[in-house]
């Protein structure tokens, strides 16, 4: 069919507001660059095992962003995923002896066939159906593993081996020549700069790279002397480094798909169902991308915190843990990144710090919820926050008038 | 008039039945390429369930429905849409939480294929399709006249502008055929210049445009030609100068919408205001002054 366009095509623009976008990268890059420079002030096993929880979370959290934040789908069974992921692992590497990196092909298949089993049906229903759907789903996930054998039943699954290559496993630990720090920042910050300059971004590519020689050289500085050899003789540490990169994969991966059409598809549903069919998107196939892809997402983490854990028992995945993600979620700000970002960590941070004030954490840990909601029921960070330099950014920019447009 | 041009969309017999109630009873109806119809009728009249059913959002009880010569009741809203037919609706439903830009970018959706690898990874193809889908949407967005600020989010606008961006959406479509339901509603006039004005560059374009109005100086003044429907039934069918000549439709149109609004008001909530009633018997060439004097008050309509 002849494609219809508009006779004003490709008018002068005023500049957008990609201003903001760069200020999100600078808290980013920096919120990445203290998780990562962490260990080497706190060679404290407890608190950095306190960081790979809090990491899990986060995690967590922006998977459920993609089926609540972003595709609206209320889900109440989100553990039930990070269930699958976590079993799925276990029980293979525990009972068919399979490497654990071997289970992650497994672990993903097994999240898209859950997803679509218990989507495919209901997701073609209002979303009211959706969360008392995925409530029960959360709950017969959790009882069937207590009652199966394979699962282990009550007890569950003990002794998940780490992951390991080869002869190589993460009991090992890890020894590197200082240097080698610094000069891997340097080489993927080369890399990226490079492909960004072929790509005629050279701002970025420039930004990259100052920003990949400043991590090298706080690197180096923290690593005393380069000839130095560090060792991460614990375990948890090579744990929390992969929390990290799955989470920087995640960070960069999951506002990116919400930026093309698929987000926007996920968006308009989630806004008015029957819009968003009005604009030839199929809002099934829309609900049930969404919910897959937070399904996986799910189960790499209940893989990771399977193997940190080493033992899974039905026990911890109990309705409160997806209630807790949805209030992640919810009081960050749903479809926004900085904001479940923030929301995972308060909700992990806040009844660990409540602890030691008081034994009824929870009662304590509701009433900040309550007061997070009352004064800011958009979530602490919303996504349709506006940075307060932005706001009258269109009074300053001089627009050109109808008439000197169609001239 | 038009009925040479081929005929892109066919009504034939349509019920739409809701329990007792038949919004839509055996009407029949007729688009031809490039026209523009007008589709008026008092409150109720069962105009907006027509196009629910024509748009696939209503499955009819029975009747046939063809668009460019192909059956389209079993159709989803979003095939219907892809095959050329665009819509907005009687109350705004943009994308609350969407900027501007972004709500015009989706209706884009079905004519760029990208995957979900190309977005996570930026490849050239998608930097590519996103950059033309931009393009497109701000070249709509400035069709349609906006001057507004196309990142803000579209609850900040007023409501004239968004108005605008809702048919900015359904152009970006690519539509042959767009149904505009009570497009003026809540507009003040230079607003309905400006809607006057567009209706004929979107028609200029060749999209045939069915328009649900209430505003009769709007519809004398656009249509080519104009159906009037009531109680779900073609009342009549004919050029601006027949209707307004047709006892019938000013019996039907001013006696049902004082006598629905005697037992129903509260029922129905976008009942005519006694201006629109007013100008609406102007245009018709008939004085209402004696007829509006002894209405009861009647709540102004609900502008959203
Ligand atoms: N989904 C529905 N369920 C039940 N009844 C409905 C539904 N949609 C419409 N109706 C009924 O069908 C009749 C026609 O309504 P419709 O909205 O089509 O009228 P209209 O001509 O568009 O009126 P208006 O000028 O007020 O927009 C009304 O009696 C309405 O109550
Ligand atoms: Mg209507």
């Amino acid at each position: 069919m002849e494609l219809l366009m508009p006779p004003t095509l490709g008018k002068p623009r005023l500049a957008t507001l990609s201003f903001d976008r760069k200020f999100l990268y600078c808290i980013a890059g920096f919120f990445v660059l203290v998780v990562l420079v962490l260990p080497y002030f706190t060679i404290n096993t407890y608190v950095i095992g306190l960081g790979i929880q809090g990491l899990i979370y986060v995690l967590l959290a922006l998977g459920l962003n993609v089926v609540v934040g972003y595709a609206g789908l209320l889900d109440l069974g989100y553990v039930a995923f990070y269930a699958v992921g976590a079993y799925t692992s276990g029980i293979l590497t525990t009972k068919f002896g399979w490497q654990m990196w071997q289970a992650v092909p497994a672990v993903i298949l097994a999240c898209i066939v859950a997803g679509i089993v218990i989507g495919g049906p209901t997701l073609r229903l209002r979303s009211d159906y959706l969360a008392i759907v995925t409530l029960g789903f959360g709950e017969i996930i959790r009882i069937t593993a207590q009652n199966l054998e394979i699962t282990g039943g009550p007890s569950g699954i003990f002794g998940i081996p780490t992951w390991s290559f080869g002869d190589w496993s993460f009991n090992d630990g890890l020894s590197l020549p200082a240097w080698s720090i610094p000069a891997f920042f340097l080489v993927v910050g080369a890399l990226i700069g490079a492909s960004l300059y072929a790509m005629k971004k050279q701002v970025a590519a420039i930004v990259t790279g100052s920003v990949a020689v400043l991590t090298a050289v706080i690197m180096a500085v923290l690593s005393g002397s380069l000839t130095n050899t560090i060792t991460f003789s614990s375990k948890v540490i090579l744990y929390y480094f992969t929390a990290i990169i799955v989470l920087v994969l995640g960070l960069v991966g999951i506002p990116r798909l919400a930026q093309g059409k698929l987000g926007r598809a996920w968006k308009a549903t989630r806004d008015d169902e029957d819009a968003a069919e009005a604009m030839g998107i199929n809002t099934y196939a829309a609900k049930i991308t969404a919910y897959i892809i937070g399904a996986v997402w799910a189960g790499i983490a209940g893989q990771l915190n399977a193997t940190y854990i080493s033992s899974i028992a039905p026990g911890t995945f109990q309705f409160l843990q997806s209630a807790l993600v949805l209030m992640a979620v919810v009081i960050g700000g749903m479809g926004s990144i900085p904001g479940v970002v923030v929301g995972g960590l308060f909700i992990f941070l806040a009844p660990e710090l409540l602890r030691d004030v008081w034994d009824n954490r929870y009662f304590a840990f509701g009433i900040l919820l309550l007061i997070v909601m009352i004064f800011r029921p958009k979530g602490l960070w919303p996504a349709t926050s506006v940075l307060p330099w932005s706001r009258d950014r269109r009074a300053k920019d001089k627009l050109p008038s109808a008439n000197e447009v169609t001239a | 008039m038009k009925s040479t041009a081929p005929t892109i969309l066919e009504v034939r017999d349509l019920l739409m039945q809701f329990g007792g109630v038949k919004a839509v009873d055996g009407l029949n109806m007729t688009v031809h390429d490039g026209e523009i119809l007008s589709v008026i009728g008092p409150n109720g009249a069962g105009k907006t369930s027509a196009f629910n059913c024509i748009s696939g959002f209503y499955k009819p009880t029975s009747g046939s429905i063809k668009f460019l010569g192909e059956s389209i009741l079993k159709q989803h809203p979003s095939h219907i849409t892809k095959m050329g037919m665009a819509r907005t609706f009687q109350n705004l439903r943009l994308f609350k939480e969407m900027s501007v830009l972004d709500n015009v970018k989706t209706g884009a959706h079905s004519r760029f294929s990208q995957h979900w690898y190309d977005a996570f990874l930026h490849t050239p193809s998608f930097a590519k399709s996103e950059k033309q889908i931009d393009e497109m949407a701000r070249g709509w967005l400035d069709f349609v006249g906006f001057k507004g600020d196309e990142e803000l989010y579209v609850t900040q606008l007023p409501y004239g502008e968004q108005r605008r961006v809702e048919i900015a959406r359904a152009l970006n479509t690519s539509p042959k055929l767009l149904l505009l339901d009570e497009p003026a509603a809540g507009l003040n006039h230079s607003e309905k210049r400006a809607l006057i004005e567009l209706i004929g560059r979107i028609q200029a374009l060749g999209v045939s445009i069915v328009l649900i109005e209430h505003d009769m100086g709007l519809v004398m003044e656009v249509s080519e030609r104009i159906l009037v429907i009531n109680y779900g039934k073609e009342l009549a069918d004919g050029s601006p100068e027949e209707i307004r000549n047709n006892p019938l439709v000013i019996e039907a149109y001013l006696g049902a919408s004082e006598g629905k609004a005697a037992d129903t008001t509260g029922i129905y909530e976008h009942l005519l205001d006694e201006n629109d009633l007013k100008v609406a018997a102007a245009d018709l060439g008939v004085s209402a002054s004696h007829k509006s004097a002894h209405l009861p008050a009647m709540p102004k309509r609900k502008e959203h």
